[in-house]
């Protein structure tokens, strides 16, 4: 943490800010921080969606595997995380449309914007696969 | 005239405005419908073989829908996680290598996703 410095200059004694771990969390905050995490996620799983094409393209044998894979418990499992980060990102970044318009900035309204987009994220999530086991 | 003031005035210290902030709203309001899109392609796709599959990518409108949606997503996640490797990676010579790393990940990703379709589509 805060090293003494050697030059004397009082360049250690300078306020910082407080820092994310002096906050109580609230709504807001864990959902900008899922947001970039969501966002992080969605970029290397990016590689299973590049991944499922590019075997498609490659021949029958390489999209079964590809289907296997994916279709295997662990692959429905890493494709429903999947499904909610893209969820919950989408409606963040919509979030993020409404405030760049200047509304719903003030406090209550924020927190009630960041549950509803939670729950959001998580009623789309279930509602996609049960759409896709109906439709299998 | 080209003073020192005019030629910096609302450029910020990377030089190009809010060029990567309208970039980043672009591709992100795009990416809504085309996220929605590319969800239903994959419902649609759940347990299709390979042939259905590629005849389905072969109809243009699908394939129109999911190569904008890997370019569209490449761009957005590129301009994305230059940001986060702005905010976390401080050491030049490292903040350098992540920031080309990222460009190299994104291309090469959004090439093999185009190339992918367009085989598919053109009946490969
Ligand atoms: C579904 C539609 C999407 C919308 C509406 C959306 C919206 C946004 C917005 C508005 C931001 C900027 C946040 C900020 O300024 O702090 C953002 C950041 C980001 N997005 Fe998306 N996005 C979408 C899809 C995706 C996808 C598919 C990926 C990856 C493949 C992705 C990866 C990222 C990353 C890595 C960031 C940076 C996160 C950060 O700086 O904290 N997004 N997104």
């Amino acid at each position: 943490m805060a090293e003494i410095s050697e030059a004397g200059n009082g360049a250690d004694k300078r306020p910082l800010s407080p820092h994310l771990q002096i906050y109580k969390p609230t709504i807001t905050m864990t959902m900008s921080i899922v947001h970039r995490i969501t966002g992080a996620g969605l970029y290397f799983g990016t590689l299973i969606l590049i991944w499922w094409l590019a075997s498609a393209a490659s021949g029958p044998e390489a999209f079964d595997f590809a289907q296997d894979v994916l279709g295997s418990i662990i692959g429905r499992l890493v494709l429903f995380g999947y499904t909610w980060a893209l969820f919950h990102h989408m409606l963040g970044g919509i979030r993020h449309f409404i405030w760049d318009s200047g509304a719903m900035l003030d406090k209550h309204t924020a927190s009630k914007v960041a549950w509803a987009s939670l729950a959001g994220s998580v009623v789309l999530t279930l509602l996609t696969w049960i759409v896709g086991y109906a439709a299998m | 005239m080209r003073t020192p003031l005019s030629r910096v005035r609302g450029l910020g210290s990377a030089h190009e405005g809010t060029g990567h902030f309208w970039k980043q709203r672009l591709t992100a309001v795009a990416n809504v419908p085309l996220v929605l899109g590319f969800v239903w392609f994959v419902i649609c796709a759940l347990g299709s073989t390979r042939a259905e599959f590629a005849a389905s990518a072969g109809n243009p409108f699908v394939a129109a829908l999911l190569i904008l949606f890997i370019v569209s997503g490449v761009v957005h996640m590129k301009l994305g996680m230059q940001v986060i490797i702005e905010d976390y990676v401080h050491g030049e010579g490292a903040k350098l290598a992540a920031l080309m790393g990222n460009i190299f990940f994104c291309a090469a990703a959004g090439l093999v996703g185009v190339l992918a379709v367009l085989k598919l589509a053109f009946g490969g």
